[in-house]
């Protein structure tokens, strides 16, 4: 919200400095985004006299004797067609700074320091400036958009600075109001939380006028007052269209709105004065003398003022003459109606729209305008009345039209007046948690225009009519209370009336953080990614179409189809990540991700999805294998003392013979595998990459078993290293688990070397595994270890074909 | 005959230990002597057996002598060529000892779950439990029960993902708040991390953040509680003498609502580039649970009141540890993660 401080001057006595205004409007809940002084640029420009002037012969360029008052006469050149002796112009001292402009005199191009300078041989010590020159344009002062000097009035005094005399030293506020403050999207709304800041009265625009015009007889109905809740017409007649005088265009200027002509800058002025909507509909266009408010019809088709036609439906209000739309409610008037140079007569129009039907007929046909915007943010039915008034106001006092009495306002029946609250002061003051004097909430709430009074623990106010905002409940009133009295006045307190309560993390919650560090330990570090991914990531790791994770839920406005679709698994934004490190140079890394993955029960969703948590680890690097990756799963499982089972499996997007499924307890929660080459070849990966994902949701009741401790065994244990040689086709896992099985004392079988060379024969490797025996009545001797070993060789022989080497 | 025999043995020993330089050599030189079966000085005490009666104790004596002599010769040698030895085998052993470790790789938490594993340990002190909720939210959470229905301009602060007419991904963890009132009766201490959308993707935004919200519900709770436990929290998460500052603001779901800064503790309040002059740093909203929301969720808010704060979990860390860009908390970038091990 852009507001001049010469603007809020004609409504509040503001006697404090712009930047100290900033600070007071912070305080109150109005944060200043921007204090900008217009002339901020500008130094050093005095009112000057030329005294003489004579042409440079064979050139533009004459040398005049200028007149600064204080600063005595200096000689400047000047290339301006309009310098002549006896006129007063702005005069850049040498020092000032003023912008720069381009050949053609009227692009910026920036700011420039004014220097001695020498002309065609001649001394120049300043510059004689145009408007453009000092940021000055003709809306924001008469004569300025002239391509040449900028002429100031003959009773400029000599020497004075310009920048009071066209407006330079003025301030703009861009203020950023919150959502729950419509009523602030003016320059009145500003302006009394201004004047309640200050402790002085806010003075209302004024709003007076004399209906001395020509009458007519009008019919306005609506139709949809639910859409419409106050429809305000009045009729305008004997309208000269004209430029709007030099006060108004300035301000318009000032908030960025481009002068039209009277009729028009009026509704601009009362949107911007007011925050009130205004429309001016030629009436000349109105087929019989009748306004409809209703919706439209199906297919029926409006062009708006920017000529651009839409098809509606009845979704969207419209307003209408006899047969026709000639408005598309509170978003922009038809081309059919708009005013001309020849308009005579005007119906002036102020109305509240729903906001939300306006924020959807706006969306819905991707047609917005100053006008909508302010509908959305909400607009008070009081207000509606106020710009009426002002822009009758206004149409007078600028000599637009005459104002009739064919005043016509249908409502649906809400007030438009104060209405009374009570609240309690202690139930108040103990929401503060501080005790407010009761002089300083009567001051605090009647600055803000509440009316108060307090009778006992009673505080009865009235709430004004454009504060729709107020909920009517002790809250309102405290903030309101507050924010005017100061939060620094809370002395802050120690939940000091609070329940003793027990806090920390739950179970589930302590586990993940262990496994988190355990994974830390390990040397993986923790990611996150967007638990959005693409389509393509899908593609990418080649997930068959009728897969599980190809049933994502779709993000029905994404900001890209890259972030489209919710994640169903974790790995492809792991291997995203692993090629982005690559590209940037990095050649090896350790990353995991614990995150949601979502799985919709159907589509569209209309019940909450299942979320699970997936675990996702990836490795890539020279050093890296597929057995340093398990080992960390295997750290994992030793630490949380679960067994996870590896058998040979495949996925879609990992090498055939380096990937296994993992089971826990003989379901099957997950993958490891190593990247294929193919896919690492079109990612252009040239380091070895790892994978995992594993359902952590499946993983995590088996993580939370309570821990007992077992007797550590009286006996020592004893080992025996055995080197068994076997055909290529049989695995670890199958050794293991044989040996474990032959004998109960054998409580840990390691693989520590697989070997193969020609002693050992084609199609064969030789394992070598460390065996511990762990007795449990007696110390084991020799002998008896023996005579385990032996059954197990033969069991090892017999099952497996396994030999002793 | 004896007597010579005696002199050669000492003269031997005496001429070939100084030349020993192995403790294992002055082992067998002497074993050559001392040996019970072969020794020389053994072999004499045997030949004593042959000697006349009257002569034998004063040549036992001259051998023990000699074996005494010899034992101390031998002990001293060895205690010299140890010596030696353990010099050497130092000297062998000497490594460059600026050469690198042999480590186990440490990988590093993210810098959320660190700013959230401290906000947790802050306020689990207080009393705070951990909830989480869903990622993907009803509409009527999210906002609706939070008092900002459908077509609510304050819906317009949050540009919201939807995945259909009536769920979307929570734009805050305020959502959680509900969940909890529903099915906790005061007194309600709850802390909320998770993450949140918003439709949002440039140099400062990113599309998913996590937020950290926080809720008290009991009897007579405050705004100057509020500040209390912010007073608290700040000085924890960002060092002593910290202070905070409450301002107004506007959010659906409390009344009052505040901003709150804390002030830089970079500058110590003086105005510096962290705080852009004003020597205050924005930190969270906050404010008093709004009585809709309480009645939404089933609590008389003429008994009980509360309040609710919320804060960006990447823009704590983002000030914690000086990083200047939102989207690198989401890139894993080896050089990124790090720095971050402790």
């Amino acid at each position: 919200m852009l507001a001049p401080l010469s603007w809020l001057k004609e409504y509040v006595d503001i006697d404090v400095s712009a930047k100290e205004l900033e600070g007071l409007l912070f305080s109150a809940g109005f944060e200043v985004e921007e204090l900008k002084e217009v002339g901020a640029d500008i130094t050093g420009v005095v009112v000057g006299l030329v005294e003489t002037c004579e042409l440079i012969p064979d050139t533009h360029i004459h040398v005049c004797q200028v007149n600064l008052g204080e600063y005595g006469t200096q000689q400047i050149c000047c290339g301006a067609d309009n310098v002549c002796v006896g006129g007063k112009f702005p005069v850049a001292m040498v020092g000032a700074t003023v912008y720069a402009t381009a050949k053609d005199h009227v692009t910026v191009e920036g700011v420039m320091t004014i220097k001695k300078g020498k002309l065609r041989g001649q001394e120049s010590n300043g510059m004689l400036c145009s408007g453009t020159e000092l940021g000055v344009t003709e809306d924001m002062y008469p004569g300025a958009g002239y391509n040449g000097l900028l002429v100031l009035p003959k009773d400029a005094p000599l020497g004075m600075d310009v920048k009071p005399l066209l407006g330079l030293d003025d301030y703009i506020f861009d203020i950023s109001v919150t959502a729950n403050r419509p009523d602030c999207q003016s320059i009145i709304g500003i302006a009394r939380e201004v004047a309640a800041v200050l402790k002085k009265p806010f003075k209302m625009p004024d709003l007076s006028y004399h209906t001395d015009g020509k009458d007519i007889d009008f019919k306005i109905t609506v139709e949809a007052p639910e859409l419409c809740p106050r429809y305000i017409a009045h009729y305008v007649s004997d309208i000269q269209i004209a430029p709007s005088p030099a006060w108004m265009r300035r301000r318009l200027s000032l908030v960025g709105i481009n002068a039209i002509s009277n009729a028009v800058d009026i509704t601009n002025y009362v949107l911007k004065e007011f925050g009130q909507p205004m429309h001016a509909f030629d009436l000349n266009d109105l087929e019989n003398t009748e306004i409809v408010v209703r919706r439209a019809k199906e297919n029926e088709t409006i062009v708006t003022l920017d000529e651009k036609e839409f098809r509606l439906n009845p979704e969207n209000l419209v307003i209408c003459d006899k047969n026709k739309p000639v408005a598309l409610a509170g978003i922009m008037g038809g081309l059919n109606s708009e005013i001309k140079d020849t308009t005579q007569d005007v119906l002036l129009e102020a109305a509240k729209f729903a906001r939300d039907n306006i924020r959807r007929t706006s969306r819905a046909l991707g047609q917005s305008s100053d006008s909508s915007q302010r509908f959305e943010k909400g607009l008070d039915e009081y207000t509606t009345q106020l710009g009426m008034k002002r822009a009758l106001h206004l149409m007078e006092e600028i000599g637009c039209g005459k104002v009739s009495s064919a005043h016509f306002e249908v409502s649906a029946g809400n007030s438009t007046d104060a209405h009374p609250l009570t609240v309690s002061v202690r139930r108040m003051n103990q929401i503060l948690g501080i005790t407010v004097p009761n002089d300083e909430i009567i001051n605090c709430l009647d600055a803000l225009g509440f009316a108060p009074q307090i009778d006992g623990d009673d505080l009865h106010v009235m709430v004004p009519a454009w504060r729709d905002d107020i909920d009517d409940h002790v809250q309102d009133i405290a903030e309101e209370v507050i924010r005017s009295y100061g939060y620094h006045h809370i002395v802050p307190t120690f939940l000091k009336e609070a329940s003793v309560t027990a806090g920390g993390r739950n179970a589930d919650q302590k586990l993940l953080l262990r496994v988190k560090k355990t994974l830390c330990a390990q040397g993986y570090s923790e990611s996150i990614f967007y638990s959005f991914f693409s389509p393509k990531d899908l593609d990418m790791l080649r997930i068959p179409e009728n897969a599980k994770e190809r049933y994502a839920i779709r993000i029905k406005n994404p900001i890209s189809e890259e972030l489209s679709l919710m994640r169903t698994m974790l790995s492809a934004s792991m291997l995203n990540a692993v090629v982005r490190n690559l590209r940037r140079g990095n050649t090896k890394g350790r990353f995991f991700e614990i995150a949601n993955v979502f799985y919709p029960k159907e589509l569209p969703l209309n019940a909450y999805p299942e979320e699970r948590k997936h675990l996702c680890i990836g490795a890539f690097g020279d050093s890296e294998t597929f057995f340093t990756l398990k080992g960390a799963l295997e750290a994992l499982a030793e630490t949380f003392a679960i067994k996870l089972t590896f058998t040979r499996s495949t996925t879609t997007f990992t090498h055939p013979g380096m990937t296994a499924a993992i089971s826990l307890d003989g379901q099957e929660i997950g993958y490891i595998g190593r990247v294929a080459h193919d896919l690492c070849a079109s990612l252009a990966i040239e380091k070895p990459v790892f994978l995992c994902e594993l359902d952590y949701d499946a993983l995590r009741p088996a993580l939370g078993k309570a821990l007992v401790y077992k007797p550590v065994p009286k006996f020592a244990v004893e080992t025996r290293d055995l080197a068994l040689v076997v055909g290529e086709e049989i695995t670890c896992a199958q050794m293991e688990d044989a040996m474990t099985e032959s004998c109960k004392y054998l409580t840990k079988v390691s693989l520590f070397d697989v070997y193969r060379g020609k002693q050992i024969g084609e199609g064969k490797k030789s394992m070598a595994f460390k065996l511990v025996f762990t007795p449990d009545d007696h110390e084991f001797t020799g002998d008896e270890i023996d005579k385990y070993v032996k059954k197990l060789l033969k069991k090892l022989e017999f099952m497996l074909g396994a030999e002793l080497r | 005959m004896m007597e010579d025999k005696i002199a050669a043995i000492r003269a031997e020993i005496e001429e070939n230990i100084s030349s020993l330089e192995l403790s294992a050599a002055l082992y067998e030189f002497r074993k050559s002597f001392l040996d019970n079966k072969d020794g020389k000085i053994s072999q004499l005490m045997k030949g004593m057996k042959d000697l006349p009666k009257e002569e034998k104790p004063a040549f036992g004596k001259l051998v023990n002598d000699l074996k005494t002599w010899a034992i101390d010769k031998f002990d001293e040698y060895n205690e010299k060529i140890k010596a030696k030895e353990l010099e050497q085998k130092n000297k062998d052993e000497a490594i460059d000892v600026t050469m690198p470790g042999v480590k186990n790789e440490v990988g590093a938490l993210h810098p959320d779950t660190m700013v959230i594993g401290e906000l947790i340990d802050i306020f689990a002190g207080m009393g705070f439990e951990i909830y989480e909720g869903s990622e993907i939210e009803n509409d009527y959470y999210n906002f609706t029960a939070l008092n900002t229905p459908k077509d609510h301009p304050a819906r317009d602060m949050q540009d919201t993902f939807y995945v259909s007419d009536d769920f979307l991904l929570r734009t805050q963890t305020s959502a959680g708040q509900i969940h909890v009132m529903e099915n906790k009766k005061p007194p309600i201490k709850i802390l909320s991390p998770g993450k949140v959308f918003r439709s949002d993707d440039d140099a400062t935004h990113s599309p998913m953040f996590s937020q950290m919200e926080g809720l008290v519900v009991d009897r007579d709770i405050s705004l100057a509680d509020l500040q209390g436990m912010l007073d608290t929290f700040s000085e924890r998460i960002f060092g002593e003498g910290i202070k905070t500052r409450l301002r107004p603001s506007y959010f659906p779901f409390t009344e009052p609502s505040v901003e709150v800064d804390v002030s830089c503790f970079a500058c110590g309040g003086k105005g510096c580039k962290l705080c852009k002059g004003t020597g205050w740093i924005e930190v969270l909203g906050a404010g008093i649970v709004n009585r809709h929301v309480l009645e939404n969720c089933g609590i008389d808010p003429d008994v009980y009141s509360g309040f609710a704060f919320g804060m960006g979990v990447e823009r704590i860390a983002m000030l914690k540890y000086g990083i200047n860009n939102i989207k690198a908390l989401f890139e894993s970038d080896t050089r990124f993660a790090e720095q971050f091990k402790n």
